[in-house]
């Protein structure tokens, strides 16, 4: 299992747009992926889990993979975030 | 035998087309216990694959006929069809509980919706309205009944339903809708005004339209009277088939003058401009050839809000309409309310009688702070456009020497913030009080225009409440009093040098526009859509002869004779 933690510093948060584009790209491997929030645990392939965590500016979140891409799920997602400046 | 119903004519025009009924389906969910909860759980999941396709298909269709922007909604249903969070709890529950599949939907959608609308951002609640399009269209199919898909229509309809939304609307292909019938609504929602845009005929509030019509019923529309004819008799419809063509044929030769003057066949021009509402009717009235606006209505930015209006969404709101109208003339009322219009967060005395007391401008004479703010908010978007000024409901000239007073405070004030302002603006005042008509040649003198406001003049010099239907035989328009009144401000203005305009209904009536143009009206201020059938009747017209008719009717003793006399020229 991989895990990284970052902090959010988008303005918006993770709604809307930010959180589609995660749950897209997070959709596209095989690895069991989530995200962690205040000790809340979603489906990182679900949009409806991810926007119910309500994820704000400053928040600390956790994203883990587990299985045989997970590494590069990590890596996909971890470039997605630097690129859209959702979080360090 | 063909049915008939009536509703309020709200958009003119004959539609003739099928009905496509845009009414919701009783998807009513029942608990239920089934046996074997495996089979339950694969009928769900087929249902969830019909649905998407569905929706594929929906998505494709719509971005296709109307665009990306409108097929991207699609795009959010369809992530939610496979969402895991959202799908295994509605299987789980059907496992554990050994429920239907409609019960464990409605359940679990239920606990979404619930989290999404109490989030505090726009966005998260409009997710909610997803999640519950897309539970209503899985449940609809689990139910195996169908939902109206506007964005599917492909053949052209009379849309029927109970009321139109603007998410209704949305995805209708407007090159397909020939025409609304609707259970409720009036000239003023949604669905009259969507109508009026689209050009197309609706008759509102017929109270039994869904219930009496059902989809692919042959529908003739009547926009002029309000009548909607289902599955009429061959004969009805040859008769509606020759009235819509006629009525087409001549909307093509209106929709020539866009560009052309009013112009009398004598080769006197006058305007004709709009009345209008809010900022985005200045487009429409465009589209119709307006010259100009002629009443700009500035109760919209305090209505529906939980306070007065601040200064900077006013001076946008009049910027705007002043930049859409290209430097034609835009006449902006201040505040009208009081009277029948009333404003939540302004508590204001009940009164014996409204019409009669502490309204429009003598409201803003008493709560000048409200008053200053709009007129700054005016003065700073003077610089726009070209922008007129006019106060309402003045009976004396001391009244409109304090609002001008307090106008030219407010420039004062402005100039010396450096703030720019017209110096062109012309000020003026609405004439519907008849102490005033009476005495326009003293008021001539000091403002630079009229604008005769009918529906209040008529109630006021006929003593006639018009929200009384016991005396609306009393609302008379025609009447030579009216008339003399009318013909008393003209004159009063052009012996000052100064112009007269009319904004009531009366100034788009057929029978009064000959009266009015042969009593001198320099500005006939009308709803768009009227104009251009002002326009055709204007230039068919000869200001000569017309003055020699309105001599005539000033003579006249009723208005059924003066009826007659306008009558009569227009069959000769």
């Amino acid at each position: 299992m991989i895990e990284r933690t970052y902090k959010v510093i988008a303005d918006t948060g993770i709604h809307a747009r930010p959180a589609t584009l995660l749950v897209q790209t997070a959709g596209k491997f095989d690895a069991e992926i989530s995200l962690e929030y205040k000790g809340k645990k979603v489906n990182l392939k679900s949009i409806m889990g991810v926007m119910s965590l309500g994820i704000g500016k400053d928040a600390e979140i956790k994203i883990s993979a587990e299985g045989s891409d997970a590494e590069s799920a990590i890596q996909a997602l971890d470039e997605l975030m630097q690129k859209e400046g959702l979080a360090e | 035998m063909s049915t008939i119903i009536k509703g309020i004519a709200a958009s003119s025009g004959i539609g003739i087309a099928k009905a496509y009924r845009l009414v919701e389906p009783d998807l009513t969910v029942t608990k239920q216990a089934i046996e074997n909860p495996e089979e339950e759980v694969t009928r769900f999941r087929n249902v969830i694959e019909d649905v998407k396709s569905q929706v594929t298909a929906i998505r494709e269709h719509v971005e296709k006929t109307l665009g990306e922007d409108k097929s991207a909604i699609f795009d959010a249903h369809l992530m939610i069809l496979q969402d895991p969070e959202f799908l295994s709890p509605v299987e789980e529950k059907i496992t554990n509980e050994k429920v239907n599949a409609e019960f464990a939907l409605k359940e679990t959608a239920e606990q979404f919706i619930a989290i999404f609308e109490a989030m505090d951002n726009e966005y998260m609640r409009e997710r909610a309205a997803d999640i519950k399009d897309v539970s209503k269209r899985i449940t609809a199919t689990l139910l195996n009944v169908e939902l109206p898909n506007p964005g599917m229509v492909t053949e052209e309809v009379i849309i029927v339903a109970e009321d139109l939304t603007p998410s209704d609307t949305a995805q209708l292909n407007r090159e397909f809708v020939m025409g609304f019938v609707t259970d409720i609504g009036g000239r003023t929602s949604h669905s009259a005004i969507m109508a009026r845009s689209m050009e197309i005929p609706a008759v509102l509030g017929t109270k039994t339209a869904t219930t009496d019509i059902q989809n692919g019923d042959l529908i003739v529309l009547d926009g002029f009277t309000g009548e909607v004819h289902i599955n009429p008799t061959e004969e009805l419809l040859a008769s509606y088939r020759e009235k819509k063509e006629e009525y087409e044929k001549q909307r093509q030769e209106w929709a020539k003058l866009v560009d052309e003057p009013s112009i009398t066949q004598d080769g006197i021009q006058v305007e004709l401009v709009a009345n209008i509402g809010n900022p985005d009717d200045a487009e429409g009235a465009m589209k119709y050839g307006a010259e100009g606006i002629g009443l700009f209505r500035t109760e919209f930015l305090y209505m529906d809000r939980d306070e007065l209006p601040s200064e900077e969404i006013q001076f946008e709101a009049y910027k705007t309409v002043l930049e859409k109208m290209e430097n034609k003339p835009v006449v902006i009322r201040t505040l009208d309310i009081g009277g029948d219009k009333k404003l939540p967060y302004l508590p204001l005395p009940e009164e014996m009688n409204p019409f009669l007391g502490v309204r429009a401008v003598r409201l803003c004479l008493e709560r000048t702070d409200l008053f200053r703010t709009q007129l700054r908010a005016l003065l700073r978007a003077s610089v726009y456009g070209n922008l007129k000024i006019m106060f309402p409901m003045i009976a004396t000239l001391d009244e409109f020497r304090q609002a001008k007073q307090i106008l030219l405070e407010e420039k004062e004030k402005l100039v010396q913030e450096g703030i720019p302002v017209s110096d062109s603006i012309e000020v003026g005042i609405m004439v519907e009080i008849p102490a005033t008509a009476v005495l326009a040649d003293q008021f001539a003198k000091e403002v630079d225009f009229f604008s005769i406001g009918t529906n209040d003049l008529i109630q006021y010099t006929m003593a006639a409440d018009r929200m009384n239907e016991r005396v609306s035989y009393l609302y008379q328009p025609y009447n030579p009093a009216i008339l003399r009144l009318i013909k008393n401000v003209i004159d009063a203005s052009h012996k000052e040098g100064k112009w007269t305009g009319m904004c009531g209904e009366m100034a788009g009536d057929e029978t009064a526009i000959p009266l009015l143009l042969g009593l001198g009206l320099d500005e006939f201020s009308m709803s768009a859509s009227s104009i251009l059938k002002a326009r055709s009747l204007i230039r068919s017209l000869s200001k000569k002869d017309m003055e020699q008719l309105a001599e005539k009717a000033l003579t006249m003793s009723t208005a059924e004779e003066v009826v007659e006399l306008v009558r009569s020229i227009e069959t000769e």
